[in-house]
């Protein structure tokens, strides 16, 4: 059964309503905000934790049990820190940009509560630099907010004191990986740092800090206004609640749209998106969670279904639930060779693997787009990818092959036949070195 | 086409920027400012748009940063180059941002480009029109993916575009309007074109 209106939790999605106070408080928004931070911290994580969260920024980390991570008491008198990762930067992902210029109060209530949770008085809202608009938005409700009392002293009459600040990011993909944001916010270059120590010991300005994405904490105040069962009714065990998909490419009707959890991937495009274009027949390849998770070809989209377990076995991942389409008009290789170009773009060039590796590998997906290559650089593309990911400091590296590892798991025929067209074309001349 | 340049000899925050540098401040705790160098070149950034019509960061700009901050210059230059956004040579009097990643290429990217060359007079990426009113520069992801293709005039997003709806665009630019952003096809936002097929009964409270 599809989810129902009124089981959604970003009810101004498309901004139909207007983003400000007393409509969102008609929305709900803000309604008995202090009786809920009454029950205490550890209710608040203990709720948060039966509710299944998992975090939706892309790795699917247990919300809860990451606020558990933070200290109880500050023995030393560092503060503790909410940093609010709303970097959306990740191909296909799109949502988050959603939530703060239409339903910008649910982000706000969230770091409120979720600031109880931790045992932190501020919050900083890492926003992308390009989402600048956004920005003036999310921006002027929170002076909404403080005007209204509920934020600063007394935050919502909750005896909790909370203020909250947008920082802006200025065009840099890395700066999602937490500890790059981190750096960023302290007004250095977006580098991550080695792990440990994790930020939930020293983080912002050394302090003790968590980094959630923007949805995660704007889903938290429905979740303890409803009630962590109503949210883990949606969807699988341990994949559960309900998530914002961002359906694009070749549909119909692309489109942002709240749906549950483990919704069958078919079902998903074909009841919001309108459906393929050309019809189900005519898909050819599914990029299921933004531009870092391997694609899937039309046999396993015919049945796998939405949610983090569920495409961690089809060796790929629910991510940032962006859901990229491509029907059989796409030249994947080319598809992929821009992704490659991406992290090239990307890389912060920190670690040798990421910064010569990323390069290295769009300069070779540049020539299979071609089909200059030979057969055998298949294998040795593959394994360079192999010997780049996992030997870098974040993850960056290993989001940059996977998309490539996806493309020859699933379409090396395709690859070779564009090697051989080429051979064919250009019988004789000489062939280029592996890293041109 | 990277053209030789004109550094200018001095740079000064103006009113306007000071009264914003004291917001910005308050952000960050005692001893934290060097937080505050984004949104100082941003500041900058803009005063140079404001002052001469040409958004960007000169290094005496950067350089007032640094001294605003207490930061040692390298710092600041350090940060300048590593965003992207920051535009560190003379920038035409609008930005065209062209995406190119591959949700906004599937959607038929290329000839939103085609259209900036043809419309701006523009040979290619990093070109500046003759005219000086046209920089054109690819970036990456703009995250509006559900209405790609995208074009990012300075602050502004221009939504499901195709070719003749670029330019269209561009030559109103050119005759100093400004067109309102967002969907240029008139959908509401990120819903499905044709209107949204949720969030039609969603419940409300009663108004206070």
């Amino acid at each position: 059964m599809a989810l129902s209106d009124k089981d959604r939790i970003f009810t101004n999605l498309y901004g139909m309503q207007s983003w400000q106070l007393p409509e969102a408080r008609r929305r709900g928004n803000w309604d008995g905000t202090a009786a809920i931070i009454a029950k205490g911290r550890d209710w608040i994580i203990e709720e948060m934790k039966q509710s299944g969260l998992r975090g939706r920024g892309g790795a699917g980390f247990p919300t809860g049990m990451k606020w558990s991570f933070m200290p109880k008491a500050s023995p030393d008198g560092r503060p503790s820190y909410l940093v609010v990762n709303c970097d959306e930067s990740e191909p296909g992902t799109c949502k988050d940009r959603d939530i703060i210029r239409h339903d910008p109060h649910t982000l706000i209530e969230g770091c409120l509560m979720a600031g109880v949770g931790m045992g932190a008085h501020a919050g900083y809202i890492y926003v992308r630099g390009e989402y600048f608009n956004e920005g003036v938005i999310l921006q002027a409700a929170i002076d909404e907010a403080y005007d209204a009392g509920l934020l600063g002293r007394n935050a919502a009459g909750s005896g909790w004191d909370f203020d909250l600040y947008v920082h802006r990011g200025a065009g840099a993909y890395i700066c999602g990986e937490e500890t790059a944001l981190i750096e960023s916010l302290e007004g250095k270059k977006g580098m991550p740092r080695l792990k440990p120590p994790f930020p939930a010991a020293v983080g912002l300005y050394g302090c003790p800090t968590t980094v959630n994405n923007v949805e995660t904490i704007a889903v938290v105040p429905t979740i303890l206004r409803r009630g962590a069962s109503w949210f883990a009714s949606f969807g699988r065990p341990k994949n559960s609640g309900t998530k914002v998909f961002c359906i694009q490419g070749h549909v119909n009707k692309p489109c942002n749209v709240e749906a549950e959890m483990s919704i069958p991937l078919r079902e998903l495009i074909d009841r919001y998106a309108g459906g393929v274009r050309g019809g189900w027949d005519n898909l050819l390849a599914v990029i299921p969670g933004g531009s870092s998770t391997p694609m899937i070809p039309k046999a396993v989209c015919d049945d796998v279904l939405m949610d983090f377990d569920s495409l961690r076995e089809q060796k790929t991942g629910l991510g940032t639930a962006a859901v990229i389409v491509m029907d059989k008009s796409t030249d994947l290789i080319r598809a992929i060779a821009r992704l490659a170009k991406f992290y090239k773009h990307e890389s912060c060039g920190q670690c040798t693997p990421c910064r010569e590796g990323m390069g290295w590998q769009m300069r070779l997906m540049d020539r299979m787009v071609e089909g200059r290559a030979e057969i055998a650089e298949i294998d040795v593309l593959e394994s360079v990818t192999r010997q780049i990911e996992g030997h870098t400091i974040c993850a960056l590296a290993d989001g940059g092959v996977w998309p490539v590892q996806g493309l020859i798991r699933h379409f090396r025929p395709m690859m070779e036949e564009r090697i051989a067209a080429y051979h064919a074309k250009k019988a004789g001349g000489s062939m280029p070195l592996a890293a041109e | 086409m990277s053209v030789a340049h004109q550094e200018p000899t001095s740079f000064t925050f103006d009113a306007d920027s000071d009264a914003q540098i004291e917001k910005i401040l308050a952000r960050y705790p005692e001893g934290k400012k060097a937080s505050g160098v984004i949104p100082l070149l941003y500041v900058a950034q803009k005063q140079m748009g404001r002052q001469t019509g040409s958004a960007w960061v000169p290094r005496v700009a950067m350089d007032a940063v640094a001294v605003r901050l207490g930061m040692a210059p390298i710092r600041v230059y350090e940060v300048a180059t590593f965003y992207f956004m920051f535009n560190t040579k003379p920038i035409g009097r609008f930005h065209l941002q062209v995406c190119g990643t591959t949700p906004c290429w599937l959607r038929g990217s290329d000839e939103v480009l085609r259209a900036c060359k043809d419309a701006g007079h523009l040979k290619g990426y990093g070109d500046t029109s003759a005219d000086g009113l046209f920089t054109m520069t690819e970036v990456e992801c703009l995250g509006a993916c559900v209405n790609a293709p995208i074009l990012q005039v300075d602050d502004d997003y221009y939504e499901d575009l195709d070719y003749a709806s670029t330019v269209a665009l561009i030559e109103a630019l050119k005759r100093g309007e400004r067109p309102k952003p967002g969907s240029v096809i008139g959908r509401q936002t990120s819903a499905p074109e044709g209107g949204p097929t949720t969030l039609l009964d969603i419940p409300m409270m009663a108004k206070e």
